[in-house]
């Protein structure tokens, strides 16, 4: 399943070296548009069918008196060829030269709508196919509407049968020119419309002599330049409780790493409930060796440092980047079960290993899914789509789905089956209706962190802002709200009436805090970068934002490693007395004596020193906890 | 296929398949795990171990044919003390008294009646409602149907047009009324996969996969329908190397799947696993 993510850009380049990792290729359309003969023909034409497969089929058409078709060798099934249509996502081996593949295909009878859910859920690209006679009809929309909600983003569509139009360029265009509209409504973008001619095998894996006016590539190339699925390992730890063994005198934490990525030593926290430990070992078996990492896909089983309260359910995280803790939120959901969604009915909500009761609180809208036109209705019926508002009896621990897909979706479930699935689109504070006063508790419900200000000084070329920006790059991709206060930003700006002057300086630093302030009050963790030469002024700054996380970052390099560094060739302009009470040069630097973090740029990597700025953020916010849970 | 990438593909089967596990057993009251002695449930037993840290929390249930190869019943005794297993063995002794047999029965008869009909007994007798299985979805068209968690009814029907939705890592979670659920850690495993996880953790497997004389089973059942294949792969890297540029199917030489043409659709609808 392919994850979707601010910080995670689609690379749709071709892989440099030979990739062999399985790619789930997820294959759509509307009925009788072909898809059963494209994955056949495509079987056959990368040589990938057992031996015998095709004579054995050859021959049981023969014995039934039927004209062999590709589609047959898919459809393993009696019932399936008997009714012609498939029944149930499959899923076909087979491999390019460029790597291998797990072919699901989806049917594309309608009522059997949930098999194509389940086929697209787990894939990271999709081929959809559109009839070139019949053109787009109302499953090729709703299929692509279903990939956009389950999150599969990269799509080719396949314009099959053109051996029936007489391959006319003209006849594809129109297709190309319709359906790529109706794609954009759903914010979806195909990366190639390919004419192809399955049952011919024309732009399969062969380019096709009759189509010359195609210079794209063919199935098989757009195949193999589909990038795989994110690695998640960069976000936030996710790490959901599956169980707790208590097999032999140990006591194991079990589940697997969702995203992010967790290490012997690791501060966790468990949502909800909010109990904090650490990670003492790993229990791998069968040892003597347990690893020193687990990454986004592995399972855990994790000793604690405190025997605290734990259970199934819970999510474990860095303190620094917790899940949100809500009993409420708006979500999208699209709904599979036989009888209707309706307010009010207790349902069961399954979000990773949590489970819980849940309710629909309201529904905002209802819409059909092969038309994509409003419903109005009071219940939201089979094969359907609504937004709604959610309302759970229990906190739940989550994420909105565009910041971590992956924690970011739940299903629904009835009677011990799974009836529908949503993604979370925005969380709802049970506070909302309250009035008065936003306090910072629902700002940082809403955000899902703490509020914070990282205060980065030192001379001029030291590093602050390097350090900073990849800071800044770190927690916003980890779907942290932060902003950056740059000193050189502000002199053209607010402080563009302010000079070098203790006095002006003393005036800056004053300035810079306030704005620090002002964003963190809004939430933000704000990354103030300024020279601050003076630790009186800078006294003044930590006492001015008290109210928040501070963490002072000093940005250490010897003068004559700056000066060598020189980015901005003010040491140059200052050694030639062009610029009057420089830093380190003509105006002293007071180098702060307990900083939070002390980085010497002269020694260690940016990379390394991001490490040392999170892990102090992280034990700052750790103090803070109980203030702004939910 | 750089040794590297194959382990990352491997591990990330086994990551899988242990988070299968643990979802298992967190989800149901009581799980089983027949097993064959073949090299996928052997697979199965170690990545349980690995699941559990150690010890499997559940019994194993070896359905006893009276068919089996001599050195299989070496194996499982062996297996039974490596891995600290509880071990549940069943035989229909009713129908071995009624004399039901290969030499005078059809394989699908002997198959129904020496494997599905004890073990849908022991079902009863134990009640458990979860079974882990070694399923494949390479192995056969009609496994590829197959979800992570498969609900079988009271019968031990599998309702394959009417299957739960299963996405987002969600699972069946429960069993229908009177039924159990098949639970398929290795659904995304193929034959080579298996091999290579084999070798790479040095897994415990019997001997007679290795060629002998020119022949070797690639696909353990009962020994009177159970032929060996012409192979000269007589240790595992063989096996492998071959595994690689082989196209034919794995279990070929396994005679009930080939009575009909619709005949493992039958059996399996019957319980079979």
């Amino acid at each position: 399943m392919r994850t979707s993510s601010l910080s995670q850009p689609v690379s749709t380049s071709l892989p440099s070296v030979e990739d062999h990792r399985k790619m789930h290729v997820v294959v759509v359309g509307h009925v009788d548009h072909g898809k059963s003969t494209f994955v056949g023909r495509l079987l056959h034409d990368t040589d990938s069918l057992p031996n015998g497969k095709m004579e054995q089929v050859r021959k049981n058409c023969a014995i039934e008196g039927m004209e062999f078709e590709y589609a047959f060798l898919l459809d393993a099934l009696i019932e399936e060829q008997e009714q012609n249509i498939t029944i149930d996502t499959t899923r076909i081996f087979f491999r390019t030269k460029q790597r291998a593949y797990a072919i699901i295909d989806a049917p594309g009878h309608k009522e059997f709508l949930k098999n194509m859910v389940t086929g697209a859920a787990s894939a990271s690209a999709a081929l959809l196919l559109i009839d070139a006679k019949e053109g787009v009809m109302d499953q090729s929309r709703r299929h692509a509407f279903l990939l956009s909600l389950l999150g599969v983003k990269q799509l080719v569509v396949l314009v099959n049968k053109m051996d029936l139009v007489d391959h006319a360029e003209a006849t594809y265009r129109k297709i190309v020119v319709e359906y790529s509209a109706f794609l954009k409504t759903l914010g979806l973008h195909a990366v190639h419309f390919i004419p192809i001619a399955a049952k011919h095998g024309e732009n399969v894996v062969e380019r096709a002599t009759k189509m010359p006016w195609w210079q794209g590539p063919t199935v098989t190339e757009a195949l193999d330049a589909f990038a795989h699925e994110d690695d998640l390992t960069g976000l936030p730890l996710r790490l959901p409780v599956s169980d707790i063994y208590r097999f032999d005198h140990r006591r194991i934490v079990a589940g697997r790493v969702e995203a992010g990525a967790i290490r012997p030593g690791d501060d966790l926290i468990f949502q909800p409930g909010g109990r904090r430990s650490t990670v003492r070992t790993f229990e791998d078996w069968p040892g003597p060796e347990s690893r020193s990492v687990v990454g986004t896909g592995g399972s855990a089983s994790v000793t604690l440092a405190e025997q605290i309260f734990v259970e199934r359910g819970q999510v474990a995280s860095h303190p620094s980047s917790q899940p949100r803790v809500g009993r409420e939120f708006r979500a999208r959901i699209f709904w599979l079960g036989k009888e209707p969604l309706v307010p009010n009915k207790t349902y069961r909500l399954r979000l990773l290993t949590q489970n819980v009761e849940a309710v629909i609180a309201k529904i905002e809208k209802i819409t059909d899914a092969s038309t994509l036109e409003s419903i109005q209705a009071d219940s939201v019926p089979r094969d359907s789509i609504c937004e709604v508002v959610v309302r759970t009896t229990r906190p739940v621990a989550f994420d909105l789905h565009h910041e971590c897909a992956i924690t970011g979706r739940f299903a629904l479930e009835e009677s011990g089956r799974i009836h529908g699935g949503g993604i979370i689109l925005e969380a709802r504070s049970e506070h909302a209706q309250r009035s008065g006063k936003v306090t910072s508790a629902e700002r940082a419900a809403r955000s899902g962190h703490a509020p914070a200000v990282l205060w980065f000084t030192g001379l001029s070329g030291s590093g602050k802002s390097t350090i900073a920006e990849a800071v800044e790059r770190r927690l916003f991709d980890a779907g942290r709200q932060v902003v950056r206060v740059d000193g050189d930003d502000l002199r053209v700006s607010l402080n563009r009436d302010l000079g070098f002057s203790q006095a002006d300086r003393a005036e800056s630093v004053r300035r810079a805090s306030g704005v620090a302030g002002l964003f963190a009050n809004a939430g933000n963790i704000a990354l103030v970068t300024l020279i601050a030469p003076l630790a009186a002024d800078r006294a003044k700054a930590r006492a001015a934002l008290a109210n928040h996380a501070f963490v002072e970052v000093f940005v250490d390099a010897p003068l004559d490693v700056c000066e060598q560094r020189d980015v901005k060739g003010l040491y140059a302009k200052a050694r030639r007395g062009e610029i009057a009470e420089f830093t380190g040069i003509s105006s002293p630097y007071e180098a702060p004596e307990s900083p939070e973090v002390h980085i010497r740029t002269d020694q260690v990597s940016t990379e390394q020193a991001v490490e040392l700025v999170l892990k102090a953020l992280d034990k700052i916010l750790a103090g803070k906890g109980e203030d702004w849970e939910v | 296929m750089s040794r590297n990438a194959q382990n990352d593909h491997l591990t990330r089967l086994e990551q899988t398949s242990i988070h299968v596990f643990r979802e298992a057993f967190a989800n149901f009251r009581s799980v089983c795990m027949p097993w064959s002695m073949g090299k996928d449930s052997n697979v199965l037993i170690w990545l349980a171990r690995k699941a559990f840290c150690g010890k499997i929390p559940f019994p194993l249930l070896h359905i006893d044919t009276t068919y089996e190869f001599p050195e299989m019943y070496e194996f499982r005794e062996k297996a039974k003390v490596i891995h600290d297993i509880d071990l549940i063995v069943r035989v229909n002794e009713d129908a071995i008294r009624r004399g039901i047999g290969y030499a005078t029965h059809d394989p699908v008869t002997v198959t129904h009646e020496l494997k599905t009909v004890p073990f849908k007994a022991a079902i009863d007798e134990f009640k458990w409602d979860a079974l882990v299985t070694g399923i494949r979805r390479d192995e056969d068209p009609t496994r590829a149907k197959e979800r992570w968690f498969s609900p079988r009814s009271a019968e031990g029907n599998w309702d394959y047009k009417d299957q739960p939705p299963e996405f987002w890592g969600q699972f069946a979670s429960s069993a229908p009324e009177g039924g159990h659920v098949r639970v398929q850690p290795l659904l995304e495993w193929t034959e080579l996969d298996i091999w290579e996880y084999l070798r790479r953790e040095n897994i415990p497997n019997p001997t007679l996969y290795f060629a002998r004389n020119g022949k070797r089973f690639r696909s353990l059942g009962c020994h009177p329908i159970t032929h060996p294949v012409d192979s000269p792969a007589s240790n595992i890297d063989e096996v492998i190397e071959e595994l690689k540029l082989t196209k034919t199917s794995e279990r070929a030489g396994r005679a009930q799947d080939h009575v009909g043409r619709n005949s493992m659709q039958e059996l399996r609808a019957k319980g079979f696993m």
